[in-house]
């Protein structure tokens, strides 16, 4: 039988999520892990977006910051349940992209990122300055989802790492199944074909500015409830998860490992969440080396890691 | 009945007329060729009709609907659909990939189904597949399916483009140079191709400058120079017709 | 009334430093199609080289000139390493290597400088002008006058100059130019000179007003792109006019409505442009080619 990219990736993704906890020396590991799930959401949006449909986004944290703060503000002002503040902020984060999105998607390449970039810092800016609402940028306490306590009374007791792990594990894989499935599907060929040539996907009859913005509003999404995965676990959250080092982070995550590729994309969120972790003096020199990667990966490996090595491998078995 | 009309189509760029008064129609089956020496503003023409440029002057009637600068998309919609002269196809797609995009107004749908993959989804996509099958067996890349496009040869991937376009089942095809830079036998190759199509009831607009290939196919032919329409008839015609030795002739005075 | 004067003239002097740095956007862009997002980190470099070359003990002007030259070397190496080895890359990949070269040399500013917010003594001292009940700082005058200094030695040079024809020639069209003997790489190099070199000159005016740390440069190139934009992408005069305007309009919204969202006046003359004038104040439509 032949293994699809889809169902290798999947295949490969359970695996590694059900057996990494195996080697696990410490609890803390779970946390890592889940860490990496939760940017591996993220990063799987900007893989449709960036990888596929050709456009760039420099203020995707912006979305994540709306999912953030959606699980922050919904439950004690609205007393929404978090589970429902994370669809709330996925809606509000999708029609803010609709918004934004509609006009600039109809011009150049550029005009996204730039464009992206101030509507980022925007958010950024009120979720820092309306510290009636929000506490400003000391943070604010985020409620408890509720989950494990349902899971503990159904007799499976999970520790809190555990919990988010798995969680987030599974969240993450749900992810990629959609992405995957766009990936073939009439839609994700079509936004395929118009990274390729926008000229030739108007003349078989494709809506261009339509599909770049169904791309836009899906990575938001995905980036908004990777936003209120963090919030809950954390059960904190400060504005720096919408600042623009953390959009920088999620390209950079997609461009390393591969932006056309989504099992890449989570590769290069895996490398880049850990290296923190295991490097302490990293924070000193994070910009440095994010920036140092977006332009030696650019150069030198345009597609990213993981399909350069695959090509490697195809190249070198016939 | 005339399908395509162009009545009285201009353009300038920065005070230049490029393009001027040029009128003619396309009737369905029929094969329309655009000649003129080079510069003749062949292609702007084509820019034009298709929607790529919009006209400063006079109209283009799909119909009997006024189509005059509307999104290559919408056209499409409409019924027409074109090929490059520099061709445009999806280069990292595969072959059959970039033929089943031509089905993109039959294929697409609810884009949540395409998340799900439900049945609908997969279903439309299925058909689309059939059918981009079927049209690569017909101008004979079949074997060529699952490779990526930008593999393919010249000539090869001058009949994948116009593979792709024969998926949205236009009525009316505009082929902007199908034989330049190909070999003899795949000119006669699509040579072959675009005479099928037009014996199934499609328009053709034809630009090319195998002048051998234009006179052996087309039924109809407009000669363009300097922007304008100098001549036009049946082949015979516009070969005796002495503004057209005169111009073709002139070219190739300036040229040498 | 002596009010919005002294909002005006707030105004006027940022604006004079977007219209600099959307200037040196304008120069890069006309000579390469690429939009350099770590046009802000030239200005950066600019101030913070002063600062700490003053500091060693350099006086005021040297540590200025040595700020500028040091900064267009930074530019010119910027384009030898990161840009020129990606020629012809998809539109997103040159915005993913500028916004990377960017974040690097903030991340280097920060080791090599540190992460304090610096200054150095303004040039005539701090002695404020008074017009009209309105006041203004000499320095004020400086980026100003700088500002006008710079537009005039570029529209010379660019007219008058045998070379900066050739860099107009390249930026009309590149294969022309290199068809009629024209260096196009000298001119490509020449461009991420003189545009980092007027940042750096940007970032060495106004930091005795607004000061300077390792991290100011992503702001300033925003609101450099949205005046560039404003004013018309590629079209010098529309980023003096661009910067102008928003600096007035930033000066304004400071002082009628809220200091804290005076930043969001860039960004919302963004998503304005783009929405409603998407070629900008001066800009050409642009026709593709197929």
């Amino acid at each position: 039988m032949r293994l699809t990219v889809k169902s290798a990736t999947l295949l490969g993704l359970v695996a590694l999520i059900a057996l990494a906890p195996l080697f696990f020396p410490s609890g803390f590991y779970y946390r890592v892990g889940a860490l990496i799930f939760v940017n591996g959401l993220a990063v799987t949006g900007i893989v449709i977006l960036t990888g596929w449909a050709g456009q760039i986004s420099l203020g995707h944290a912006g979305f994540a910051g709306i999912g953030a703060y959606a699980c922050a503000l919904a439950p004690v002002h609205w007393g929404l349940h978090p589970a429902l503040a994370v669809v709330l902020g996925a809606g509000v984060s999708a029609v803010l992209a609709w918004l934004v999105g509609r006009p600039i998607l109809r011009l150049k390449g550029y005009y996204l990122a730039v464009a992206s970039l101030g509507m980022g810092i925007l958010i950024s800016m009120v979720l820092n300055n309306e510290r009636a609402l929000t506490r400003g940028p000391d943070g604010i306490e985020v409620a408890e989802l509720g989950l494990r306590a349902v899971l503990k009374d159904a007799g499976l007791e999970l520790s809190n790492g555990q919990f988010w792990y798995f969680l987030c594990g599974l969240v993450l894989l749900a992810g990629a199944w959609l992405a995957l499935n766009l990936h073939d599907s009439p839609t994700g060929r079509a936004l395929r074909a118009l990274h390729g040539s926008e000229v030739a996907a108007r003349t078989v009859g494709m809506d261009v500015a339509r599909l770049k913005l169904q791309a836009f509003v899906i990575s938001a999404v995905y980036a908004s409830v990777s936003g209120s995965l963090l919030a809950l676990q954390n059960k904190f959250i400060t504005p720096d998860v919408a600042g623009f080092m953390h959009s920088v982070e999620m390209v950079t995550m997609a461009v390393l490992g591969g932006v056309g590729s989504v099992f890449g994309a989570i590769f290069g969120a895996a490398v880049l969440t850990l290296l923190p972790q295991v490097l302490t003096v990293f924070a000193e020199y994070e910009q440095l080396v994010l920036g140092a990667v977006m332009v030696l990966v650019m150069i030198f490996l345009r597609e990213g890691v993981v399909p350069s090595i695959l090509r490697k491998i195809r190249g070198g078995g016939e | 009945m005339t399908l395509l009309s162009i009545e009285g189509l201009g353009i300038s760029f920065g005070g230049v007329r490029a393009v001027h008064d040029v009128s003619f129609g396309v009737r369905p089956g029929e094969i329309v060729s655009v000649i003129g020496p080079n510069g003749a503003g062949k292609t702007t023409l084509f820019n034009m009709i298709s929607g790529v440029y919009q006209p400063g002057a006079g109209k283009v009637v799909l119909e009997g609907e006024d189509v005059t600068a509307m999104s290559p998309h919408l056209l499409a919609r409409r019924g027409m659909c074109r090929t490059f002269q520099n061709l445009q196809v999806f280069q990292t797609m595969t072959v059959l990939e970039n033929v089943i995009s031509g089905y993109h107004l039959q294929e697409s749908g609810s884009v949540l189904a395409d998340l799900l993959n439900l049945p609908a989804s997969r279903r439309r996509a299925r058909a689309a597949e059939e059918g981009a099958r079927a049209l690569l067996g017909r101008v004979g890349l079949e074997r060529a399916a699952e490779r990526e496009a930008g593999s393919l040869s010249y000539g090869s991937l001058k009949r994948l483009e116009i593979a792709r376009a024969m998926a949205l089942k236009p009525k009316v095809l505009l082929l902007d140079e199908p034989a330049a830079g190909c070999n003899a036998v795949e000119t006669e190759e699509i040579d072959h191709l675009i005479a099928e199509i037009a014996a199934s009831g499609v328009a053709i607009l034809l630009v090319e400058h195998d002048m051998k290939m234009v006179m052996r196919i087309s039924n109809h032919i407009v000669v363009l120079d300097h922007g304008e329409k100098i001549a036009e008839g049946d082949p015979a015609s516009v070969s005796r017709n002495p503004a057209v030795i005169a111009a073709y002739l002139g070219a190739e005075d300036a040229a040498g | 009334m002596s009010e919005l004067l002294q909002f005006l003239l707030s105004g006027v002097t940022v604006g004079a430093v977007y219209a600099l740095v959307a200037l040196g956007f304008t120069i890069i862009y006309n000579a390469s199609d690429v939009v350099n997002f770590a046009q802000g980190e030239f200005v950066m470099l600019g101030g913070m080289i002063t600062v700490f070359a003053h500091a060693a003990g350099a006086p005021l002007p040297l540590a200025a000139l040595a700020a500028v030259v040091a900064t267009a070397g930074l530019g010119v190496a910027m384009n030898k390493l990161a840009i020129e080895p990606a020629r012809g890359a998809p539109v997103v990949s040159l915005v993913i290597i500028t916004i990377g070269a960017s974040i690097f040399i903030r991340g280097a500013a920060q080791l090599v400088f540190d992460k304090q917010i610096h200054s150095f003594p303004a040039f005539s001292g701090d002695d404020p002008f008074r017009i009209l009940g309105a006041t203004i700082l000499p320095q004020s005058l400086w980026v100003i006058g700088g500002a006008v200094a710079v537009f005039i030695g570029l529209w010379l040079f660019f007219t008058r100059t045998l070379l900066g024809r050739a860099v107009l020639a390249t930026s009309n069209n590149r294969l022309a130019a290199q068809l009629v003997g024209i260096n196009t790489p000298f001119v490509m190099t020449l461009s991420f000179a003189l545009s980092a070199g007027i940042g750096a000159l940007a970032g060495v005016l106004v930091t005795p007003i607004t000061m300077t740390s390792y991290d100011v440069g992503l702001a300033l190139a925003l609101k450099g792109f949205a005046a560039a934009m404003l004013g018309g992408m590629g079209n010098p005069k529309g980023a003096l006019v661009g910067g102008l305007c928003l600096g007035l309009l930033e000066g304004l919204t400071a002082g009628y409505i809220s200091s804290q969202y005076k930043d969001a006046a860039a960004f919302i003359v963004i998503l304005a442009v783009l929405f409603f004038l998407p070629q900008g104040l001066f800009g050409r439509k642009s026709t593709d080619r197929v």
